[in-house]
């Protein structure tokens, strides 16, 4: 094995650890009373290098390292460059939203750094054990971070359900790796489905598949195992809450896309119809719930399940088309996420000044632009068109009805039509004039960080939203890696005539 | 013989889980926890890991229960209060384990079968020698990074339990530090 290979494909974990220890070991030598905020430019260029790294691994030539333990290829390079960048964004928004003296500075961003580690780590991890370490950095990071605030009685409140019922969660996905191991002999990804040719204990692999699901499912707060994530969102720190909406879950569903796809393709028939239901009743109880909030972090708590449920959408269709579709979504998803919470971040900043949505009134007019981008962003999750939240539905939709997966493909429609409701919502508020009698809506000057954060959010979805072509070929690309959907094979569920993904890109 | 043991040290461990569950006390849970670790270490010395069962017992039942024992005391925690939530979970609770328990025994006895058998005589023994290859051969990435697990558990439990000293300058109102 090539040495310096080796350590290439783990160059983007490698330097988040080295950004964390750094961090910390400057954090105690500082005076006391000095601003900490230069530790948020540290893990800020840690997650630049991450993300340059990143892109530099898609020049390196496919394969494994660490005796078969780590994979770098068009998938998990696809999902490596979005995490490190979801993770500068929400490093220049945390430095954005912190004062000088918030408490526990450092090791805000030290856990950010630390945590993208097991969140690249699970992307590119091909064998459960490391993909199960990578998960339990990744929740436990967001777990502490939850209670960062820990003055108020939300925060610690939401930091204690979200540990509770994460462990549960994980005790899930540990099971279903024990089980599967009973049944295959193997927890490496890509000797489960040759071991599961082989066995007889197919019974015993459905149900280890189906606790990995669960484990799963419930990291991407998927419906029925979404119960925790408004109060979670609620009180965390909102730059913090932008962080855990996305990148885990951008991981997490890049674990379960390589676990169903290359992991268990010959369960297909078992996996297909449970995820199916989860994205059904994902999409449904998030929009119906997200109705019924006034408080906008709960809303897009409620939203975000129904994402995860349009996303899961794309992995019912068994073919490259949907897992470049869901890819796609996760990208589209992350990037205009990433961008509302940081205009919420601001606006209501560490502490949370502005809750509800009454208290957004007049936001547009206080600061035109953080009114503006709040907009875009609404309308991006709304679906409408040249933005990225457009063509990540349309992706999903149209690679689901191709699949023949109508009735699923329309629940999401609707669930889309009754989305628009509670996202104009806040729209309407942020561009209704003030009473004169109403208290002054005290917004901060925007900072450098932040107008950085936004520029970045904002380019990248109107970049997925007029020209997504090229990440959309990176999804292609990624789903291509797959041995089960790559062109040289026969698809999946050959339907005669379907066009391909390539061709409806040009005829949106 | 060898079942013999299985079946009194398996209903140990069983007996064991459920008085942790049951107990309302703290530190009745953690003792009964330390009878659920060590009847464990007995199943995995029968089933020929010599060097798993001493770590267990050595690591678990020693090491992991005294600071169990040690945080429970120190926080004088006390009898657990009955809330509506938690009988709430009595009545979720019981038929949800019973259901997860029935499906997982079905399986397991119906393709009991199947499931094969392990030969236990010296020679097929795992000795350390093997286990060291696996674990610093062959997962040799997922050992040293759990070093980045252990340290974010350390970083948090310092970052949520630190005292924190009221600030210095409390004449300057929270929100409006120059950005």
């Amino acid at each position: 094995m090539n040495g310096s290979m080796t350590v290439l494909r783990i160059l983007p974990e490698i330097i988040f650890t080295i950004t964390g220890v750094l961090i910390m070991l400057v954090d105690p030598v500082m005076p006391r009373e000095a601003n900490r905020k230069p530790l948020g430019w540290l893990a800020v260029f840690g997650a630049l290098a991450a993300l340059v790294a990143s892109l530099y691994q898609y020049s390196l030539p496919d394969g494994t390292a660490y005796f078969g333990v780590v994979q770098t290829d068009a998938f998990s390079v696809f999902f490596h460059v979005l995490i490190s960048g979801i993770i500068l964004v929400s490093a220049l928004v945390a430095l954005d939203a912190v004062h000088p003296d918030t408490e526990n500075l450092g090791e805000l961003f030290a856990l950010i750094s630390f945590g993208a580690v097991g969140m690249l780590l699970m992307t590119s991890g091909v064998e459960l054990l490391l993909v199960f370490i990578g998960l339990e950095i990744s929740s436990i990071s967001t777990y502490i971070l939850a209670g960062f605030r820990r003055k108020t009685a939300k925060s610690p409140e939401s930091a204690i359900k979200y540990f509770l019922l994460g462990s549960f969660a994980t005790a899930f996905f540990l099971y279903g790796i024990a089980l599967t191991y009973g049944a295959t002999g193997t927890t490496r990804i890509t000797d489960i489905a040759t071991g599961l040719a082989t066995t007889h204990d197919l019974p015993i692999a459905v149900v280890g598949l189906a606790f990995i699901i669960i484990g799963l499912a419930f990291k991407v707060s998927a419906a029925p195992f979404h119960l925790w994530t408004p109060d979670v969102y609620e009180g965390a720190p909102s730059p913090i809450v932008g962080l855990m909406s996305t990148a885990p879950k951008a991981a997490a569903f890049a674990v379960l896309l390589r676990i169903a796809y290359e992991a268990f393709p010959q369960l297909q028939s078992h996996w297909m119809p449970l995820l199916w239901i989860i994205a059904a009743i994902s999409m449904t109880l998030g929009n119906l719930g997200a109705l019924r909030q006034k408080n906008v972090k709960r809303m897009l708590a409620y939203s975000s399940i129904a994402h995860a449920g349009y996303l899961l959408v794309a992995f019912t269709v068994l073919s490259a088309d949907g897992v470049a579709a869901a890819s796609f979504y996760a990208v589209a998803y992350a990037v205009m996420n990433v961008g509302i919470f940081a205009v919420i971040s601001h606006a209501g900043g560490y502490e949370d000044r502005l809750t509800l949505i009454e208290d957004y009134k007049g936001l547009a007019y206080r600061s035109p632009l953080l009114g503006g981008a709040m907009a875009f962003f609404l309308l991006s999750l709304i679906g409408i068109p040249f933005t990225g939240g457009f063509f990540g539905k349309f992706y999903v939709f149209a690679s689901a009805i191709h699949a023949g997966m109508i009735w699923l493909a329309i629940i999401g429609l609707i669930n889309s039509g009754i989305a628009v409701f509670y996202y104009l919502r806040v729209l309407t508020a942020a561009y209704t004039k003030p009473l004169d009698t109403s208290p002054v809506l005290n917004v901060p000057r925007a900072s450098f960080p932040l107008l950085l954060a936004l520029f970045l959010t904002v380019s990248v979805t109107l970049i997925l939203g007029i020209a997504p072509d090229r990440i959309l070929k990176g999804a292609r690309n990624a789903a291509e890696t797959f041995p089960i959907l790559s062109s040289q094979q026969p698809p999946l569920n050959a339907t005669p005539g379907a066009p391909s993904m390539a061709e409806l890109s040009h005829k949106p | 013989m060898h079942l013999v043991l299985f079946f009194i040290f398996g209903g140990f461990c069983v007996a064991g889980a459920l008085n942790l569950l049951l107990q309302r006390h703290p530190i009745n849970s953690a003792l009964s926890l330390i009878v659920v670790m060590t009847s464990l270490a007995v199943l995995y010395l029968l089933l020929g890991a010599e060097f798993l069962a001493a770590v267990q017992v050595i690591v678990y039942s020693g090491a992991i229960m005294v600071l169990f024992t040690f945080v429970i005391m120190l926080l004088n925690a006390q009898r657990e209060e009955r809330t509506h939530g938690s009988r709430a979970a009595y009545i979720l609770g019981f038929p949800g384990a019973a259901a997860l328990f029935a499906i997982l025994a079905f399986i397991f006895v119906q393709n009991g079968k199947s499931l094969g058998f392990v030969d236990l005589s010296p020679s097929t023994m795992v000795g350390t020698h093997q286990l060291s290859e696996v674990l610093f051969r062959n997962l040799l990435l997922p050992f040293e990074v759990t070093s980045v697990l252990i340290l974010i558990a350390i970083l948090g439990a310092v970052a949520l339990a630190r005292h924190h000293e009221p600030p210095r300058n409390q004449s300057r109102p929270a929100g409006k530090e120059q950005r």
